[in-house]
Order: structure tokens, then C-alpha cells, then sequence
């Protein structure tokens, strides 16, 4: 079997994919949290508490600020101890709102918990596309890959666009994370239907699932979940064939019936006769009606940066994300595994994101656990001093200089590896060409990097820095250990926030 | 000979022909220039710094000779005997800039601010400030990578080893702005010079609460307030957290500097003083 993947460029690091097959283990709650008000790409959200409030288990505590933003929802019943500064795991002060529970609180946490029970498919079976978005934006759902993108703005595509496919993210490209590879393995029914949700949402008739190479058991399990999905909506639409793909169900044919003459011999002369043709109106055929949705599972080969979402769609759909332009410009829409999984727990459990899983890793080990948002990541990983910790995945992760910093949408996972503990020491560039042989872009990576170094932003920006998916490959490759990334992420912030200026200064 | 002969005959009419053609481009798009710019231009140092504003030296010295008032127009590198002469050739009346110098508003040094991480990365102020608070853990404070130090066109700023962080050279600082432009925290000022280099400023820019500032920097400004009831002068504010001096209104009374609890206020300089073991803006007694 040819396995999916894109065109240029691309790095195999060490998988180190050592939690993978570990059952996810859930954390209690906590007895504090801390809630941060931006813990996504967009405009923070807005307090909507104050100090001595009393909050129950999947209240909003803070409102989006905005379209391109998401509210926050607290994990357990309690009073807000403070609206204060919170860190970062990078040091960085940010807004948060502290929450404590008692212990009445905490029973009324696992009553609610255990007496939560799912809608069933025919309830959710009713929901439109426009109360599922609802839904979703509601419960503050985000891209849960780590970019932290809010779903609800990208399954609600610009006017001019049209979605055709909704891709789904397990390729979990980052080495040493399996987060959502035993997601897969031990949820595979429930984030079949939250991509079915999420497909409706879009009004898309094809889901892909992608997966690379190196997780068969989620691969298998997914497959056989997918085939038993897809037949069910197949038999739903249509109860005379068995074939699940490429039906067309007789209830959404429209039957256009038209009279035609014919000619016909009776004795020795022709005579002309009306007859009623009964054929299938090939134009109230849409994408929509005529095609039963359905999910595939497409394997991935293991090349990093698979999961990156331009890569993603390159992969599945062969079209290219357009320079400076969005992703639904190719008709698709990427989410990740996890986002799937939450719009499930959304739409039929009425719970908005409360929870999420993560891969702790500490180069012997590896766990996976569901985390409560706002847990703080020093009482998760305990231990003793670390000589390096990442938030996410070695690749594209960031240093944390800190562990008293609250769990947030985006983290999903904490590498406590002193392997990375210490960069090589910095060589001279030999010009190799071997960050322009990887960059999954086709930029020039060595080129870029030199230019924001120098401070040289326009002709940086003519290199099309903005263009950089901040993947890393450049300096995992680079034999002199040079820090490439180090100064492309500078530099393409400044370029950005000069093309920002520059279209704000237009449209103005 | 007959070929020797024909080609200086051939060279001499070409040469003729083109001196020719020269002579009247030059009289017929003759540009008419100031005299005086040049002359401007080269008293003034060359070093193209942009302190004054200008894209570089040039572009000054035409601004001076096509100014009606020399008030707005200022060459911080150079010296006011310089602004004069300038101002003798254009004839008007030189502005009487008070001299500035960069002052560091962080006095974070490696004793007084525990490290709490080990940066490996590319070393730049711009690249650990895009990342987070990098080895210190104050967010507003003095990354310690010297991107000021690189941006010096007078080579007057220099990283002090044993401190962290970078010191202005006084006899060479001219006030240009470079290194605060440079500074991705923008925690560089130009502050007046003083009278011998006497200046009062608040060496921190935290704008967190006291005890988180106290608890990071021991040498934080917690925004006590202590200096503006102290200031005769009115010289003080207190915003964020942060007490800042008015060098426009500070009469260098050195009140302020002896309440503070932190010795954040920083007075270099002064006389009685001990002296100061180097001409720093850290030289805190």
C-alpha cells in the first residue's frame, strides 16, 4: 500500500514513542486551580468572575473577547479565591482566575461525574450544523494539537470559500508523545462520532483520518470502527443495498418526470404518441444530498512534520495551502484527533473542555494521563530537578523555565529528558544545504535565519519568512548545530507584525 | 609609425569630442548645493548613528542649512562647541541641548536576581525575549545577552561579567539612542547627563507587585510610593508598580535615594559619596 505523505522536505527523528500502549490514567481533581483567561490563539477571554464567587464543575468563567477566541470553563465546583497573575511555563505574567474547592464541592464534582450520561444519536442526530458550531464555540473548544486554534472559527469558513473534506490530525508527527494514539486505541467509537459531528458542522460529505505509519494497533482499531460508522449512515440513508460507499438513497432523489413524443408504425404510416419519461433529475443532485458521508482511514508514512496542517492537507488532498493564504483555499479543514474527541464530549455530554490528555515523558518513561485544566504541572510532575523540561513535543515545543505554572488547552505533554538537555556547541555554517533539502516549506532556511539576525526584515520578508511553520527541521538537521530557528522565530514575528501594520494601515 | 601616428590622432579627437560633450552635460544639469552642507557635514562625526533623527550625517547637515531655527535640530554626538561652529556657518543661533546618556533601569545582577534556568539557545536579547523571561525570572528585566553592546556604533557599552549585565562607558556614551532601540525590553533610557555625570533614576522596570518583584529581584522597585512623598520637587510618579524620576524636574536632591527600602534608585557620581569603583550607572555605593 503507497502511504500518504507530502512532497518536499521532512526530517525521521528518534520516535522515543515509549508511553505508547500505556492505558491513560486519570488524575483526580484538584483541590486548586488556575485558570488563565488566554490559553489560545486569539483575543483573550473576559473574566466573567470576581473574588468570592462560588463556580460549579463546566461553569464559564471567562467569556471569549472576541470572534477569533474561546471562553474558559472551570473544572471543579468551588469559590474564586482571586483574579491574579499566573505564569506562563515560559515565566510570562498572564491573567488567571483562581478557583477552591471544599470538600462538599468535591462530592457534588464526582456525583456529577458519575451521573453524567450521553444524549443518544437520534437527539444529536436532530442538531443543525449552525447549533453544533453553537455548541462547540460554547464550550470552548480549541484546537487541541497544540496550536490551540478555536474550532468553532474554522468550521465557519470565510464567504467565497467552500469546505469539501474534514481531515483529522492523528498523525501525532512529534516524536516521544502518544497522547493521541492511545486516545485512539481506547475512544475510537466516541471521536467517530465527534468527527461525524464535526463533518456535519462543516457541511462536508468526506472525513479522513490521518494516521502515520507507526501506530497499527489506533490504525486497526479506527478502521473497524470507520467501517461499522460508515455502514450504519449507509443502511440509515438507504435500506436496499449493502455496499456502504457511493450509494444513492432513493428517499433524496429527486424524480423528474417529462412528457416526450415518439413515433411509432401502425399500418402504413408513422404516428406520433406522447409518452410520461420518469428519470432521476441529475440537477437537484448536489454533493450534498447525493452522497452518504464517510470517513476513511488513511495511513500516513512516518515523516515529520506529517501533522503539520499545510503538510496535512498536501498529504491527503494533494493541494497546496496557497502562500499567505488559509487552508480552507484547498476545501479542507484540518482538526486534531483530540478536538474531535472533545466536540463528542461537547455535543453529547453538554461538557465543554474540563479535561484533556497529555504525554508525560521522562526519557525512561512515559505516561499517559487526563489532566484537569488549570492542574498545576509542578504537581504532575513530581520529582527532583529536571535538567530540562519542554511543554510539548521535543520538535516544537518550548522550554519551560518554570513548573508552577498552570495546565493549559494546548499542553499535550511535559518531556522531562536530559537528553535535550544541552544544545552542541555552535559551528560555522559548511553550506551543506541540508535545511533547504528538509524544509518541509522549501524555504531557505540558513538564508532567512541570516537576514532576521541582521535585522534585514524586508528582504527576510521577500524570502518569505512568513511562510515558516516554525517546525524545527532546520535545526535538527543542521551538523553545525546552529540555531536557525532561534532567529527565524524573531524575525518572522517582526515581519508579521509589519504585515499586520501594513494591511491594518490599508483597510484604514 | 603610420599606425602609432593614426591611433593618437584617433584617441586625441575621441578625447576631444568626449571632454567636449562632458563640458556642456556639466554646465547644462549643473545641481546648485550649498556650499555650507559640506562644510556641516564635516564637522559632524560620521558615525551615521540616527540619534539625531536623521537617516545618517548627510541628511542632518542639510535639515541645518535648510532649517529656520537650529531649536529642534540637535547632534547628540557631538559636543555643543561643535553645535555652535554649526551654527555659525548656517548663522543661526545653536540649540543648547543638555547632553544624554543611556542608563540600564535594571539593576539585576547575577547575586541580587537568582537564575532559575540555563539558556543555550541562539545568544540574543531578541531570541530569549521572544521565548519567555529567559534565566531571570523577572519579565521586564535585563535579558543579559547584550544586544545593546552590539548595537553601539562608539563601542561605549561593554557586559559586565561578574554582573550580567551591560555597562555604558561614560566618556564615550553620546546619547544616541542606539542600544535603546536595540533593547527588545526597552528598559535602556536617555536620561541628562548631569552636572559631572550626577543623575538620579530608578534602576528597575518591573511593573509587578512588590513581594513577587522582591520575591524574583532583590534589588526590584516595589512601588512603595517612599520616593514621591519624599521628592520636593515633584519630580516622582508611581504607575504599575514603578516609581519613576522626571529627569526634567529632578533637582538631584538625592531624597528619593536615601528612603528607598530597595536601593532601586540609583544615584552615581555624587560626590560624597565613596568613591565609585567604576564610572557605571551601577555604581551604588
Amino acid at each position: 500500500m503507497k502511504l500518504h505523505t507530502f512532497k518536499i522536505g521532512g526530517v525521521h527523528p528518534a520516535e522515543n514513542k515509549i508511553a505508547a500502549g500505556k492505558a491513560i490514567e486519570n488524575l483526580p481533581l484538584p483541590a486548586e486551580v488556575v485558570l488563565p483567561v488566554a490559553q489560545h490563539i486569539g483575543a483573550p477571554a473576559k473574566a466573567l468572575v470576581k473574588k468570592g464567587d462560588k463556580v460549579v464543575r463546566g461553569q464559564m468563567v471567562a467569556e471569549a473577547g472576541g470572534f477569533v477566541s474561546a471562553p474558559v470553563h472551570t473544572p471543579i465546583s468551588g469559590t474564586v479565591v482571586k483574579v491574579d497573575i499566573a505564569r506562563t511555563p515560559q515565566n510570562m505574567p498572564v491573567e488567571a482566575i483562581y478557583i477552591k474547592s471544599d470538600e462538599a464541592d468535591r462530592e457534588a464534582d464526582a456525583k456529577a461525574i458519575a451521573e453524567a450520561k450521553p444524549l443518544s444519536d437520534a437527539e444529536v442526530e436532530k442538531l443543525g450544523a449552525k447549533e453544533i458550531i453553537d455548541i462547540i464555540k460554547n464550550a470552548g473548544i480549541v484546537g487541541l494539537g497544540g496550536a490551540t486554534f478555536p474550532t468553532h472559527v474554522k468550521l465557519s469558513p470565510p464567504p467565497g470559500s467552500k469546505a469539501e473534506v474534514v481531515i483529522i490530525n492523528a498523525a501525532e508527527c512529534e516524536p516521544c508523545l502518544s497522547c493521541d494514539d492511545q486516545l485512539m486505541r481506547e475512544e475510537a467509537a466516541d471521536i467517530v462520532k465527534g468527527v461525524r459531528l464535526l463533518m456535519k458542522a462543516a457541511g462536508v460529505d468526506r472525513g479522513v483520518i490521518a494516521i502515520e505509519n507507526n501506530k497499527p494497533e489506533a490504525i486497526e482499531i479506527m478502521t473497524e470502527v470507520v467501517r461499522i460508522e460508515n455502514s450504519k449512515a449507509s443502511n440509515k440513508a438507504s435500506t436496499i443495498t449493502e455496499d456502504p460507499v457511493d450509494v444513492l438513497p432513493v428517499d433524496v432523489l429527486k424524480v423528474k418526470t417529462e412528457e416526450v413524443l415518439s413515433t411509432k408504425i401502425e399500418g402504413n404510416s408513422l404516428v406520433a404518441e406522447k409518452h410520461t419519461r420518469v428519470s432521476i433529475d441529475t440537477n437537484a443532485l448536489t454533493p450534498t444530498t447525493h452522497r452518504i458521508p464517510t470517513i476513511e482511514v488513511m495511513p500516513m508514512k512516518v515523516k515529520y512534520p506529517q501533522g503539520g496542517e499545510k503538510q496535512l492537507i498536501e498529504a491527503v488532498t494533494g493541494r497546496e495551502v496557497p502562500s499567505g493564504g488559509l487552508p480552507i483555499a484547498t476545501g479542507a479543514i484540518v482538526q486534531n484527533v483530540a478536538t474531535a474527541y472533545a466536540v463528542y464530549r461537547a455535543v453529547y455530554l453538554g461538557e465543554p473542555i474540563l479535561d484533556r490528555v497529555l504525554t508525560i515523558h521522562d526519557g525512561d518513561t512515559g505516561r499517559n494521563l487526563r489532566v484537569p485544566m488549570g492542574t498545576m504541572l509542578s504537581s504532575i510532575a513530581t520529582g527532583t530537578d529536571y535538567e530540562k523540561i519542554i511543554i510539548g513535543g521535543p520538535m516544537m515545543g518550548r522550554t519551560a523555565s518554570t513548573l508552577n505554572t498552570p495546565m493549559i488547552k494546548g499542553t499535550s505533554g511535559i518531556l522531562l529528558d536530559s537528553r535535550y538537555a544541552h544544545r552542541r556547541p555552535v559551528e560555522p555554517c559548511i553550506r551543506c544545504a541540508k535545511c533547504s533539502e528538509v524544509c518541509p516549506m522549501g524555504l531557505e532556511p540558513f538564508l532567512i535565519s541570516t537576514l532576521s539576525r541582521l535585522k534585514e526584515y524586508d528582504e527576510a520578508e521577500e524570502q518569505k519568512i512568513a511562510n515558516c511553520i516554525e517546525c524545527g527541521s532546520c535545526s535538527y538537521i543542521c551538523p553545525s548545530s546552529r540555531p536557525i530557528l532561534d532567529f527565524i522565530r524573531v524575525g518572522k514575528a517582526k515581519v508579521m507584525a509589519a504585515m499586520r501594520a501594513r494591511a491594518a494601515a490599508k483597510k484604514a | 609609425m603610420n599606425v602609432i601616428l593614426t591611433s593618437i590622432i584617433v584617441l586625441g579627437i575621441i578625447g576631444i569630442v568626449g571632454a567636449a560633450v562632458l563640458y556642456v552635460v556639466a554646465q547644462r544639469f549643473f545641481v546648485k548645493e550649498d556650499p555650507r552642507i559640506d562644510q556641516v557635514e564635516a564637522l559632524l562625526p560620521g558615525a551615521n548613528c540616527g540619534g539625531c533623527g536623521r537617516s545618517g550625517c548627510r541628511d542632518f547637515a542639510v535639515a541645518c542649512v535648510n532649517a529656520d531655527s537650529l531649536d529642534a535640530l540637535s547632534c547628540p554626538s557631538s559636543s555643543t562647541e561643535t553645535m555652535k561652529k554649526i551654527g555659525e556657518i548656517v548663522g543661526l543661533a545653536a540649540s543648547e541641548a543638555k547632553p544624554k546618556i543611556a542608563v540600564l533601569k535594571c539593576n539585576g545582577s547575577c547575586d541580587l536576581r537568582p537564575s532559575m534556568a540555563r539558556f543555550e539557545g541562539a545568544p540574543s536579547c531578541a531570541v530569549l525575549a521572544s521565548l519567555g523571561t529567559g534565566e531571570s525570572p523577572c519579565p521586564n528585566g535585563c535579558l543579559g545577552c547584550g544586544d545593546c553592546v552590539a548595537a553601539c556604533p562608539w563601542g561605549a557599552m561593554k557586559m559586565n561579567r561578574e554582573t550580567g549585565l551591560p555597562e555604558v562607558i561614560e566618556d564615550k556614551c553620546v546619547g544616541c539612542g542606539a542600544c535603546a532601540k536595540a533593547c527588545p525590553r526597552q528598559i535602556i533610557e536617555l536620561r541628562y547627563k548631569g552636572p559631572r555625570g550626577m543623575r538620579v533614576y530608578v534602576a528597575c522596570s518591573n511593573k509587578e507587585k512588590g513581594a513577587l518583584a522582591m520575591k524574583y529581584c532583590k534589588a526590584a522597585c516595589i512601588g512603595c510610593s517612599k520616593c514621591l512623598k519624599e521628592c520636593p520637587h515633584g519630580a516622582i510618579t508611581v504607575a504599575n508598580n514603578l516609581s519613576y524620576i522626571d529627569f526634567e524636574k529632578c533637582k538631584l536632591c538625592r531624597k528619593c535615594e536615601a528612603v528607598c527600602p530597595t536601593h532601586a534608585i540609583l544615584a552615581p557620581n555624587f560626590p560624597v559619596r565613596k568613591p565609585a569603583p567604576a564610572p557605571a550607572p551601577k555604581a551604588e555605593a
